[in-house]
């Protein structure tokens, strides 16, 4: 499937603005590519496996709550970054 | 006593801001200075150190308005960065528990001499955290990260400032890396003898806001704590209440403050040490009146120094605008360098670098319009 990178995040991912990765879960995909990216994941994703205060992920037009989020190979993942004044 | 002798060579000062990182290049007269930067523009950085050991080595404490913590790490004077493996992070707890999590990492602390590659991170809330590799990766040190004491002398979010209660102030004992301090916003200042493996507070002979009880360590709001170079044995600290002096092996703090003028009082946020006369310490008060407005008193900015451990003080503004200046320094961001006389170096909370090549008798603005400043450390990259 496809996850489309913000603009904040292209540092780890060489530029790309979206990248092809396998895995059945929201939290298998972010976990591809952190091998892929070291230090991607942190950044949008606690210790403690919950999704950051300012990041929103989208898997098509629903917004996922939690990494146990179910997905297909033909879905579109959007990491957002929600506004977050100052 | 040590003594130590005065830097002749030039000055390097590390300014981190709430959008990215600068370092300004001073030669040895420290006269002259060359901007490098934006580093990481956009980037909230919290601390920029430079290790002292290598004089190459520089860690910065990061994070963005939406992006989590990290630390960056530069081997080779900023001009490449690599980000930390594994950031400071608290541990993951079982299902249905709530853990804390790491909001950013607040204080950054090179290990002692004879232990090259150690590191110490404070973060919000508070956490206290070891690299033994030069910053690449950090893990929890020394259990009070989860310690049921002292997770309750840290209080709640609510208990802390306004951008979430802080660790800071980790001192490493010249003399021994074993004897270690460090203080929590809110929740005292603590001493380990043992390598950080059992802790103490140490905050008797601090005062805590009127109508609350100073014999609880949650209470206690120290600001900034600083130990001497030349007298190990020697600390001050600059509180929400106060500014204070602790000679060990006695455990009392003495309150200094109430010498300063009634009229500025003696709250603030930062305070520096003489690296070589323990007698000498310079403190920037602000007003902390009403709703503490966090400001130069009276719109009026001074630092203001003692030469006798806190018996008196100089207030030195020669240089400062007289009128309308509504600024203050924040606990990070006043530091000295080790030449003679003393530079001294600090950054507002309006983007402004102040610098003094005569201990404080007079200062010059070395930069403005940078954005609000977090912290600044003078660094020797050469002797």
């Amino acid at each position: 499937m496809t996850v489309h990178i913000p603009s904040s995040l292209r540092s780890y991912t060489a530029q790309k603005s979206a990248v092809d990765v396998q895995g059945a879960t929201l939290g298998e995909i972010l976990s591809a590519l952190d091998q892929r990216y070291p230090g991607f994941r942190f950044r949008i994703i606690t210790e403690q496996d919950t999704i950051r205060q300012h990041i929103r992920i989208f898997v098509n037009e629903d917004q996922a709550k939690d990494l146990a989020a179910v997905l297909r190979p033909d879905d579109q993942v959007c990491i957002i970054c929600a506004l977050s004044g100052g | 006593m040590t003594t130590l002798k005065p830097a002749t060579g030039p000055v390097t000062l590390l300014i981190g801001t709430r959008k990215g990182a600068w370092l300004y290049h001073g030669d040895a007269t420290r006269m002259t200075w060359r901007v490098d930067g934006p580093h990481f523009l956009g980037h909230i950085v919290n601390h920029l150190v430079l290790d002292p050991r290598d004089r190459r080595t520089m860690l910065m404490a990061a994070r963005t308005g939406h992006l989590g913590p990290t630390v960056f790490r530069s081997t080779d004077l900023g001009k490449t960065w690599k980000e930390a493996k594994t950031p400071p992070a608290f541990p993951k707890v079982p299902e249905g528990q709530k853990g804390r999590v790491v909001d950013h990492v607040f204080w950054l602390t090179p290990g002692h001499a004879n232990e090259p590659n150690a590191w110490y991170a404070g973060t919000s809330p508070q956490g206290l955290f070891r690299s033994g590799d030069g910053g690449a990766t950090w893990e929890p040190f020394s259990g009070i990260n989860d310690d049921p004491q002292y997770r309750t002398w840290m209080g709640s979010v609510q208990d802390g400032t306004p951008d979430g209660p802080k660790l800071h102030s980790i001192i490493v004992d010249p003399r021994d890396p074993a004897h270690l301090y460090f203080a929590m916003s809110g929740g005292g200042v603590h001493e380990s003898v043992d390598g950080g493996r059992t802790w103490a507070p140490l905050v008797k002979g601090m005062e805590v806001v009127e109508g609350f009880d100073a014999a609880t360590v949650t209470f206690h709001d120290p600001h900034c704590v600083r130990l001497c170079p030349s007298n190990p044995d020697r600390l001050y600290q600059q509180n929400h209440c106060g500014i204070y002096r602790l000679d060990r092996p006695s455990k009392e703090w003495v309150r200094i403050g109430k010498n300063m003028p009634k009229r500025v009082g003696d709250i603030g946020f930062p305070m520096v040490v003489h690296p070589r006369d323990a007698k000498t310490a310079w403190v920037f008060p602000m007003d902390g009146g009403s709703v503490w407005p966090r400001v130069s008193p009276g719109g009026k900015p001074a630092v203001y120094a003692t030469k006798n451990a806190g018996t008196s003080w100089i207030r030195q503004d020669k240089g400062f605008p007289k009128v309308q200046a509504w600024w203050t320094v924040k606990r990070q961001a006043l530091t000295a360098d080790a030449h003679e006389p003393v530079g001294l170096y600090f950054g507002t909370t309006s983007g402004e670098l102040w610098g003094s090549r005569t201990g404080g008798a007079s200062w010059t603005c070395l930069a403005e319009h940078l954005p609000e400043i977090y912290s600044v450390e003078a660094a020797e990259t050469a002797r």
